[in-house]
C-alpha cells in the first residue's frame, strides 16, 4: 500500500502506453539545434509541436539582450516583487505590454498557469459566478478552484448555452466572469468572440479572453483574437503567456479596469512566488518588439499553418475545424495513435501524442504547431513522412484520399 | 420510483444508449460504467432537461443517484447549496 495508490488508474493506463515501446510523456531529446530541429536518439528530426510559434527561442538578438541582462543583472531575483523588490525590466516589460495592446495596466507574472490561477482567484469570490468554456485549459480550471466563486461550465464554444446559464442565473446577486480562449490548444479552433462578446453585453458579465496560443498569431497587429474579431472594446481582461510566441518563460494580464493594481497585493499566486529572472524578461522584451516590428513572422507562419492544415487534409486526414498554427489529426483509436506517433518519431518528425483527458471529447490526436521559422521543405517533408506513414499503416486508403479529393 | 427518478433514469438511458436500473445507491461512475465525458456529457443533459446549471463542486460532489436527485432538487427550489 503506498500513498500514491489512488492514481492506480493513472498508473494502467500510462503502462499500456509503455507496452508500445514509447513513452509520448517523457520525450528525450539529446540536443535541440533550432526553432525547428532537433536531435533524438542521435537522430535529426523535424520540431512540429513546441508551441514555438514565431520562432524566436534561437533569434540572435533576443539571446544576446537576455545574455546582456545576465551578466548586468544576475541569473535570478531570489524572490517575490512584494518582499524582493521590482527590478527595472519588471516595469519595463509591464509597461511594454499596456503599451502594445493600448490598456492602462499590465502585470507579469512567473508562468502563464501562475496568471490563470492569479488572476481568476483575485477576480472572482464568494458569491461570484465563473463561466467556463467546458475544453479550458488546466490553468483555468485550476485557477476556478483556488477562489471561492461559484463555478459553471457551458457548452465549448457555444454561446448559446453561455446565454442560456447566465439567464439562469437573472436575479442572483454577484458578478459574472466569462473565460474562453484565443486558440484552443488541442483542436486550434478559435472562440465565437463576437458572438460571446454579445452575450457578455446583454448579460452584463465581465469577459476575459486567454491569449496564449493566439498572441503573435492572430490579428493585424498580433494581438489575438480579440483583435481579428474586433471586439477589444469588449474584452476586460486578456491573459497570455511568453512561453509560445515569445520564446521564453512567464504570464501576463493586461485590462483597463480600475484598481487593477489591488491585485498585486491579493492575488497569491503573484505574491508568494519568485519573480521572473533579468535574462528571461530581456528576451521576452526583444521578441514582443520583433513581433510588433515584422509582421512578415506572422505572414510566413499562417503561410505554413495553411500549407500543413490543407496538405494533410487534402491526402485525407481529419483535421480541426480551421487552419491556424496547431493543426491536429484526429486518430480512430488510442493503439494506431501511439504506433502512428511513434513511426513519425522514427521518421524524423516530433509532435505531439495528445490522448483523454487531455483532449477534449475523448479524441486522441497527432497534435502539431507550426513556426513562422519553418521552410517550406520542412513543411513538405512533414507532409511526406505523415503520407509514407499513413500508407504504411494503411491508414490512407484510396477510399479516404477519394473522400478527400485528393485522387 | 418518483418522476424525478424516472427522468433520470430516461437520460441516463440517452447518453448511454441502453436501458439502466437505477437506485438511490446506484454509483454513477462505478455502477453504470461512465467515464468523465459521459458524466460531463449526462451533466449537461440534466442541466437542459432541468433548466439548471449544476456548480462545479457541486458535481464533484455527486456520487450516487441519490445524491444527484438530492442535487437537482436544492437547485429546481432555489435553495443554495
Ligand atoms: C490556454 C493556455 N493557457 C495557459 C497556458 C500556460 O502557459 P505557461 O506555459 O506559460 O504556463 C497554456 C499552455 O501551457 C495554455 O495552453
Amino acid at each position: 500500500m503506498s500513498i500514491l495508490d489512488k492514481h492506480s488508474a493513472y498508473r494502467h493506463a500510462y503502462d499500456t502506453l509503455l507496452q508500445h515501446g514509447v513513452d509520448p510523456l517523457n520525450v528525450r531529446f539529446d540536443s535541440v539545434l533550432s526553432p525547428t530541429e532537433g536531435m533524438l536518439n542521435g537522430r535529426r528530426t523535424i520540431l512540429l509541436g513546441t508551441n514555438n510559434y514565431l520562432g524566436l527561442t534561437f533569434d540572435p538578438d533576443c539571446i544576446e539582450k537576455s545574455v546582456e541582462a545576465t551578466r548586468s543583472q544576475g541569473t535570478g531575483t531570489t524572490g517575490s516583487r512584494v518582499a524582493n523588490g521590482t527590478y527595472d525590466s519588471h516595469t519595463r516589460l509591464e509597461h511594454e505590454l499596456a503599451d502594445f495592446y493600448g490598456r492602462k495596466h499590465a502585470m507579469v507574472f512567473s508562468t502563464g498557469y501562475q496568471a490563470n490561477l492569479g488572476v481568476l482567484s483575485a477576480l472572482v469570490g464568494r458569491g461570484d459566478h465563473l463561466m467556463l468554456d467546458a475544453d479550458s485549459h488546466a490553468s483555468i480550471y485550476d485557477g476556478s478552484r483556488l477562489g471561492m466563486a461559484e463555478v459553471i461550465r457551458f457548452r465549448h464554444n457555444n454561446p448559446d448555452d453561455l446565454h442560456k446559464r447566465l439567464r439562469r442565473l437573472e436575479g442572483m446577486p454577484g458578478h459574472r466572469l466569462i473565460v474562453v480562449e484565443g486558440i484552443y490548444s488541442m483542436l486550434g479552433d478559435t472562440a465565437p468572440l463576437k458572438e460571446i462578446a454579445a452575450v457578455k453585453r446583454e448579460t452584463g458579465a465581465y469577459l476575459l479572453v486567454d491569449e496564449a496560443h493566439s498572441l503573435g498569431v492572430l490579428g493585424e497587429t498580433g494581438r489575438g483574437l480579440a483583435e481579428k474579431a474586433g471586439v477589444e472594446a469588449d474584452v476586460d481582461f486578456i491573459v497570455g503567456t511568453f512561453s509560445k510566441s515569445l520564446g521564453s518563460v512567464g504570464g501576463f494580464c493586461v485590462s483597463d479596469s480600475p484598481d487593477f493594481d489591488i491585485m498585486r497585493i491579493v492575488s497569491r499566486p503573484y505574491m508568494f512566488t519568485a519573480s521572473l529572472p533579468p535574462g528571461v524578461m530581456a528576451s521576452t522584451l526583444e521578441a514582443l518588439h520583433k513581433l510588433r516590428t515584422e509582421p512578415k513572422l506572422r505572414s510566413d507562419l499562417m503561410r505554413n499553418a495553411h500549407r500543413l492544415y490543407d496538405g494533410l487534409a487534402a491526402m485525407g486526414f481529419e483535421t480541426g475545424p480551421e487552419a491556424n498554427p496547431i493543426v491536429a489529426v484526429a486518430m480512430p483509436d488510442q493503439d494506431l495513435a501511439v504506433v502512428f506517433w511513434k513511426m513519425l518519431l522514427e521518421s524524423g518528425l516530433y509532435l505531439n501524442l495528445a490522448l483523454p483527458p487531455a483532449t477534449p471529447t475523448n479524441v486522441r490526436l497527432l497534435r502539431t504547431s507550426v513556426s513562422a521559422a519553418h521552410t517550406i521543405e520542412q513543411i513538405d517533408t512533414a507532409l511526406a513522412i505523415f503520407e509514407d506513414v499513413g500508407r504504411r499503416l494503411g491508414f490512407l486508403t484510396d477510399e479516404r484520399r477519394r473522400a478527400a479529393g485528393a485522387l | 420510483m418518483g418522476p424525478l427518478r424516472s427522468d433520470i433514469a430516461d437520460i441516463f438511458e440517452q447518453v448511454l444508449g441502453h436501458p439502466v436500473q437505477i437506485a438511490d445507491n446506484t454509483n454513477i461512475v462505478e455502477d453504470l460504467g461512465m467515464d468523465s465525458l459521459g458524466v460531463m456529457n449526462f451533466v449537461m443533459a440534466i442541466e437542459d432537461f432541468y433548466d439548471i446549471s449544476i456548480p462545479l463542486d457541486r458535481i464533484a460532489q455527486i456520487i450516487t443517484v441519490g445524491d444527484l436527485i438530492h442535487a437537482v432538487e436544492d437547485l429546481r427550489s432555489g435553495t443554495p447549496s
